[in-house]
């Protein structure tokens, strides 16, 4: 007990912090923070895994995240039968055409020796296959661009509820790291951190032009819920009722009927969205624990020993036979994979997919911080590291606000300064990411919980 | 005279737009490369270092356009840059002493310094956005066009206009001055021949009496001048924005890693291998194909090898296919 007092104590503290925000400002946006300071959550465990396990950098989470927001797309939205009749068998043929010319590539690899004639005929085949791919799918995916462009111009997708997408968008996320991990795990350390960079940067441009998979930048709205809806709460009687039996000593007070029915009716209002951010709260708090137990498992099991082996000599550790490449692999594509959940369940909650909205600011450099601060190598501290750096992110703006106030509270409300102050009150939270980054690789250079390893 | 045209549209469209960005990716990229060379890590920083530079060149023209001090026909920017250099360079020395100077001497592996570049990175965007604000911003005065296109088919007779960017020309022309006096300080003098001493074997080096706090000042001082100047020029061409300038970080990462990091000269060519390869891959040849081709075979569509949207997904692919076959990139790098 007395070991783990440093954690409890930390993760007490960050709790207090969200209930004071709950009581001081409101419950509505206590709880989202609380929602969004999970999926970082499980980002930072996602990142923490490759990095903290194994030392890799992986600077491509961004385009992992938008990936499994993409296989929300793909689970939860109805088909679009029309766009299928018109464009399907065109995109189906070019998704066969390039499945053959892979296997085509990788046969010739495997079965004639190197030359420059097997070079040439592989480029061959990639061009020829690229020309007649695009003669096939260029008139499909025209059609199905047309069919309805304001509503749909998609293919749509599976139609089933939007939860089953957490484990296809980890497994679209670990494909994809499985492709960049036997391309470029062979990397230096920071060779390795441009790679990932870059290819997420295409990821992302793929998502946002192909229109007819994704929509693109035309945003998928109103996706599936796996909570209820707020208006339909409103309706039900044993919500008002629970309300009612809540809130009972406050609207005793009221004695007028019709004012008592307002009162009431308000507090539905504002109860139904907290119920369903509850909601979301549940399912994410699941996730967060057991993949929290997987990951501590892993960590003190003997895998989790040659991992650390690895990471702190990998050359020792090659030479006790342990095939390092393929841990690397491996554990690119875990890490990876549970980052696509944590994209999967990000648009799960906000209900619409953007893929304009992803920027690597936010969700590549971002969860990072919060790795480092929270400290790598310790999934406790990766997630704390998630709840700390969101809850500042969010609340710097108020800090902020506060900090310059108190700062030019000499000054006159036109001054310019001050005027030009509080219009940048916004970007406080990039200066108070970067200090708080920098002191803490300085002072604390394994963050706020370090990695702790008994020998037993 | 078709062929003419045809060459004058591929001038106009691609050769020229492609070497200004080119110049302008190049002097980024030798900055990454120079940190990379000598300061032995990844500057993800490198984006918001040329918009904090900008940022300087934009105060100052500011105030010299209040004052009424102007160039006449060029932008009053070109005035503004050496105070600017100024400002940018303490910023550089400043960050060094109090950032990255305690990781050098403590011989932190290069990857913590690339995470220590990220948290300067926050704090000079931070910087950036609190000053200036993040709106798009154009500081360009004085003459627009070189040659208009109107005035070029007048003159010529030709269907298709040439039309030059009195900013294109400034960019390539500062480029090549700044670049060859770069090289030729690292070539030709004592200071340069031991920072390209200190880059390719540290010990050796020190052990040879090169004093390294010499060395590590004057990188970040040439490094402060390159990301000014390219940034200024770029903002110059464009326009200002600091969350272009952060993107633009990518493609000048591509170019340095593509001419092999830690090779100037490499970077320098770099520049332009990725500014030519997005532009001659996403431009529309069909109005060239009419003018070359015979009217019967004129191409429907319009015959672009990829959209205009992958600009970026180009430079990066052809970065990830250097990264694979020749990680040390066409030039060989980690030697300055």
């Amino acid at each position: 007990m007395r070991k783990n007092l440093n954690v409890i104590a930390a993760y007490s503290i960050m709790m207090g912090l969200i209930i004071l925000v709950g009581i001081f400002q409101s419950w509505n946006i206590a709880l989202s923070i609380f929602n969004l300071c999970l999926i970082s959550a499980v980002m930072t465990m996602g990142a923490n895994i490759q990095w903290g396990y194994a030392g890799l950098i992986n600077f491509g989470i961004m385009g992992f995240t938008a990936l499994g927001g993409l296989a929300a797309v793909l689970i939860s939205v109805d088909p679009v039968q029309e766009a299928w009749s018109v464009g399907g068998s065109n995109i189906l043929l070019s998704l066969f055409l390039i499945i053959s010319m892979v296997l085509a590539v990788r046969y010739i690899l495997k079965n004639y020796k190197k030359s420059k004639n097997r070079t040439y005929i592989i480029a061959a085949i990639i061009i020829l296959g690229i020309i007649i791919i695009r003669f096939i799918s260029e008139p499909g995916i025209e059609a199905i661009e047309d069919v309805e462009p304001a509503k749909t111009g998609f293919l749509g997708g599976l139609g089933l509820p939007i939860i089953f997408s957490w484990v296809v968008g980890a497994f679209f996320a670990g494909g994809l790291a499985f492709v960049i991990g036997k391309v470029a795990l062979g990397l230096r350390a920071d060779y390795l951190a441009i790679a990932t960079l870059l290819i997420s940067e295409i990821v992302i441009a793929i998502i946002k032009h192909e229109d007819w998979l994704t929509r693109g930048v035309k945003n998928v709205i109103g996706l599936k819920r796996p909570a209820p809806y707020e208006v339909n709460l409103q309706q039900t009687d044993w919500f008002i009722n629970f309300v009612e039996k809540f809130n009972l000593s406050k609207l005793n007070l009221i004695t007028d009927l019709t004012e008592r029915q307002a009162a009431l009716n308000q507090l539905v209002i504002e109860g139904s969205s907290v119920f369903v951010k509850l909601c979301y709260s549940g399912l994410f708090l699941i996730v967060v624990i057991i993949l929290l137990i997987l990951t501590q498992k892993a960590l003190y099991s003997p895998w989790g020993r040659m991992m650390r082996a690895i990471r702190d000599n990998e050359e020792a550790a090659n030479a006790m036979g342990k095939n390092v490449v393929k841990q690397h692999l491996l554990i690119f594509v875990l890490g990876s994979a549970i980052v696509g959940i944590a994209g999967a369940m990000l648009v799960t909650q906000d209900g619409l997919f953007t893929p304009g909205s992803y920027r690597p600011l936010r969700y590549t450099f971002l969860i990072w911080v919060m790795v480092i601060i929270g400290g790598s190598g310790n999934n406790f501290g990766a997630i704390l590291g998630g709840f700390v750096v969101w809850f500042l992110w969010i609340e710097a703006a108020p800090i902020g606000l506060y900090l310059v106030n108190l700062t030019t509270a000499g000054l006159d409300d036109t001054h310019f300064l001050k005027v030009h102050l509080i219009e940048s009150v916004p970007y406080f939270r990039f200066l108070m990411m970067g200090v708080g980054l920098l002191v803490i690789m300085r002072y604390r250079p394994k963050g706020i919980l370090p990695e702790k390893i008994e020998i037993k | 005279m078709d062929f003419v045209n045809a060459i004058i549209l591929l001038l106009n469209y691609i050769f020229v737009p492609a070497l200004a960005y080119g110049s302008q990716l190049a002097l980024g990229a030798i900055f990454v490369t120079l940190i990379y060379g000598i300061l032995r890590f990844a500057n993800f920083a490198t984006g918001d270092m040329m918009s904090f530079g900008t940022m300087f060149v934009i105060l100052f023209t500011w105030y010299f356009q209040s004052v009424g001090i102007g160039l006449g026909v060029f932008p009053t920017a070109l005035l503004a840059i050496p105070f600017a250099v100024i400002f940018m360079v303490g910023y550089m020395l400043i960050i060094d002493k109090f950032v990255f100077k305690y990781y050098r001497i403590k011989k932190s592996p290069p990857v913590q310094l690339a995470m220590v570049s990220i948290g300067v990175m926050f704090v000079t965007q931070a910087l950036v956005r609190i000053i200036i604000g993040p709106s798009d911003r154009r500081f360009f005065d004085g003459e627009k066009f070189l040659i208009k296109a109107g005035e070029f088919k007048e003159m010529t007779g030709l269907n298709e206009g040439l039309a030059i960017k009195s900013t294109q020309v400034i960019t390539i022309i500062i480029t090549l001055i700044l670049v060859s006096t770069l090289f030729w300080f690292l070539n030709k003098t004592k200071t340069g021949k031991s920072m390209r001493a200190y880059s390719d074997n540290e010990d050796l080096a020190l052990l040879s009496g090169i004093d390294p706090k010499k060395i590590v000042m004057i990188t970040w001082i040439i490094a402060g001048i390159l990301a000014t100047i390219g940034g200024a020029l770029y903002g110059l061409d464009k326009s200002f924005k600091p969350f272009t300038y952060f993107n633009n970080m990518l493609p000048i990462f591509a170019a340095a890693i593509v001419g092999g990091i830690g090779n100037p000269f490499g970077a320098f060519l770099g520049g332009y291998v990725i500014a030519f390869s997005e532009i001659l891959l996403t431009y529309a040849y069909r109005k060239f194909f009419m003018y070359v081709l015979p009217e019967s075979m004129e191409p429907d569509g319009l015959v672009q090898l990829l959209s205009t949207d992958y600009k970026f997904a180009v430079s990066f692919s052809i970065l990830v296919i250097v990264l694979l076959y020749r990680p040390s990139g066409i030039f060989k790098g980690k030697v300055l």
